[in-house]
């Protein structure tokens, strides 16, 4: 096994590095365009299925072609430019939200690592050292295309919609850093395949041992990517459309598939942070790393199966993502501006700051007591995590999510519908007051029949 | 005087945001995955139209192709929205008969008054809506286009038969 794994050589130079860089640069966005095309289709039919509708049905076998029309009618629509909206702004606005939703899912690794006649090569468009701070600093940077966006259009719903997305990125922004610190602390290393291979070797995916993190990361990517609960940048009942009010076929169209990509990348990211990205449950076989700063390979050997099936594994974490964030788009209605806020600010951000510290505890208790988590990849040291301390660190954490979310029910910080017996208490006083002013004595007295007929 | 907003109080301890978005979430679920669709697929399949549904009229005619219209002049009088137009004419033997006879389908509330009043049931509302044209003018139909429908007309109300038996 070590004979073999010490025959694999690093792919990262020369002519066939660059062409097999090309190939997974165009199929990944090939793959990213159409899945995201299909998303589209997939938030129709999912919301009529939802509201006992049928959905796009007409355009190729049940509707399958529709997307496809959906692009061609708006290539073909004619474009309205406002007068008044800034030209150069106006155009930039778009490809500047479309861009940061597709290019992060260059650091997310999607399945495992492929050999090839040339070496082993990653299944990860980009293996950036710096994995989750690149796609923490891009996912922000989808908000100027909205806030310009929003500025350009020479349009006050616009404006507003503007604004609230700005509003909204930086109160949830934190929350998003501050929840995958506590993921740092374990693994040592902000690559996405290191973190996959935290999780491997563990045996225990982050949901579980960072189960708060996971909870304010959820939420802080709904946050992000403008959908219900959260889109009030777009809020169609108060702001037309909002930030894309003035925007008109093609254009508007990239708005929506920066929308579809940004939930598409945010729901692999969440696949890869908190479900064990490309990782297939109670299997060993697919535990590999790729080569550590040695050159040495780490973890079991390769194979062309293993990048297949991890690849459905992945496939599935992410479908299971978004079809939560369809589910919750049709169920949940809008937040209000104060409660954005609230949940912001008052409940995630110093909730989000002590698990940090609480988890940062445990880790160090837990290093005191002999449970250490060693670095991966440093110096070609493997993983050497034991299934005990991300139980301790699971016990933890789950505590800290009952405490949270006791505190987030109850009304506390979100109202929910009040209960019926004091809504129909109150309307029974209204009723009586109402009666009583009728029954006023400068009113004529009601006719007696009328009189019986009365429900108080 | 100030305006009374009625101010609700929200029971803090009984609501719950939490709990109810899951119970929210589990009902479209299940919606998602066992849709009770009632949707009829319309140019494929259409809905059966009550024997009393009154839509675009229909002019019965003769044997030898004549219409029943004796241009009494019954219709245009009643017609509430005003949109039957009658030219009466009288031919040798003293018998009346439309020299005009145009409803415009567009101004028409299908009432079906016409229908009801008509003392040799020519004119009737029919069972049949699918009227759309290009112009404002080819919705006004004139006697040999009524004459032509071929869907059938509408069953009236009968007071002495209420439930239709």
């Amino acid at each position: 096994m070590q004979a073999a794994n010490n025959g694999l050589r690093v792919l990262d130079e020369g002519m066939p590095f660059l062409l097999v860089s090309a190939v997974k640069v165009i199929l990944v966005f090939t793959v990213v365009m159409v899945v995201v095309a299909m998303l589209t289709l997939l938030e129709r039919k999912v919301s009529a299925w939802m509201q006992d509708r049928l959905g796009p049905n007409r355009v190729g076998p049940g509707g399958l072609l529709q997307p496809a029309a959906d692009g061609l009618k708006n290539i073909l629509k004619e474009e309205t430019n406002p007068a008044e909206a800034h030209g150069v702004f106006f155009t930039l606005a778009p490809m500047l939200s479309i861009i940061p939703a597709l290019v992060t899912f260059a650091v997310i690794p999607f399945a495992s690592p492929l050999p090839t006649p040339w070496g082993v090569t990653g299944m990860i468009v980009a293996d950036l050292p710096v994995g989750i701070l690149f796609l923490l600093a891009f996912s922000s940077l989808g908000v100027y295309g909205i806030v310009i966006a929003g500025w350009a259009s020479f349009n006050k719903y616009a404006l507003l919609g503007g604004l609230r997305a700005g509003a909204q990125m930086i109160s949830y922004e934190i929350a998003l850093g501050l929840s995958l610190m506590s993921l740092f602390f374990v693994t040592g290393n902000v690559g996405l395949p290191e973190i996959v291979y935290a999780q491997q070797s563990m045996n225990l995916w982050f949901a579980l041992p960072f189960a708060v993190s996971f909870f304010f990361f959820w939420i802080s990517c709904f946050a992000e990517t403008n959908r219900l609960p959260f889109d009030l940048p777009e809020a169609e009942s108060e702001l037309v459309t909002g930030y894309h009010t003035e925007y008109s076929s093609m254009k508007f169209s990239m708005f929506f598939i920066a929308e579809y990509a940004h939930v598409l990348t945010v729901s692999a990211l969440m696949a890869t942070l908190f479900l064990g990205g490309w990782d297939i449950p109670g299997w060993g076989g697919d535990d590999m790393l790729g080569f550590g700063p040695d050159g040495q390979w780490i973890g079991a050997a390769p194979a062309w199966w293993k990048t297949i099936l991890t690849f459905g594994a992945f496939a599935l974490k992410t479908f299971f993502f978004i079809m939560v964030f369809m589910l919750v788009r049709w169920t949940v209605p809008r937040f209000r501006y104060d409660q954005v806020m609230d949940l912001g600010w008052k409940i995630m951000l110093p909730a989000a700051l002590a698990a940090v510290v609480i988890t940062a505890a445990t880790v160090l208790a837990l290093d005191s007591a002999g449970e250490p988590f060693v670095r991966v990849g440093d110096n070609g040291v493997r993983g050497t995590f034991t299934v005990w301390g991300g139980l301790v660190l699971t016990a933890v954490n789950l505590a800290m999510l009952a405490i949270v979310l006791w505190v987030m029910d109850r009304g506390r910080t979100l109202a929910g519908t009040g209960a019926l017996d004091e809504k129909r208490a109150a309307a029974r006083a209204l009723a009586r007051r109402r009666a009583e002013l009728r029954q006023s004595p400068v009113r004529p007295a009601p006719a007696p029949a009328a009189h019986t007929q009365r429900v108080v | 005087m100030s305006i009374n907003v009625k101010v609700m109080k929200r029971p803090q301890g009984k609501s719950s945001y939490i709990r109810a978005s899951l119970k929210g979430m589990a009902l479209t679920f299940r919606h998602m995955v066992d849709p009770k669709t009632v949707t009829i697929q319309y140019p494929d399949q259409k809905k059966e139209l009550s024997p009393r549904w009154r839509g675009t009229h229909v002019m019965e005619t003769h044997e030898d192709g004549r219409p029943k219209c004796v241009a009494c002049g019954l219709c245009p009088t009643i017609c509430p929205a005003n949109c039957i137009k009658l030219v009466p004419g009288e031919d040798d033997q003293g018998n009346r008969y439309p020299i005009v006879y145009e409803i415009d389908e567009f101004r028409c509330i299908f009432c079906g008054m016409c229908q009801e009043v008509c003392p040799v049931e020519a004119i009737h509302v029919g069972q049949h809506y699918e009227n759309a044209e290009y112009t404002r003018a080819s919705f006004v139909y004139d006697l040999d286009r009524l004459m032509k429908q071929t869907h059938p007309s509408t069953l009236l109300w009968d007071p002495s038969d209420p439930a239709g038996e």
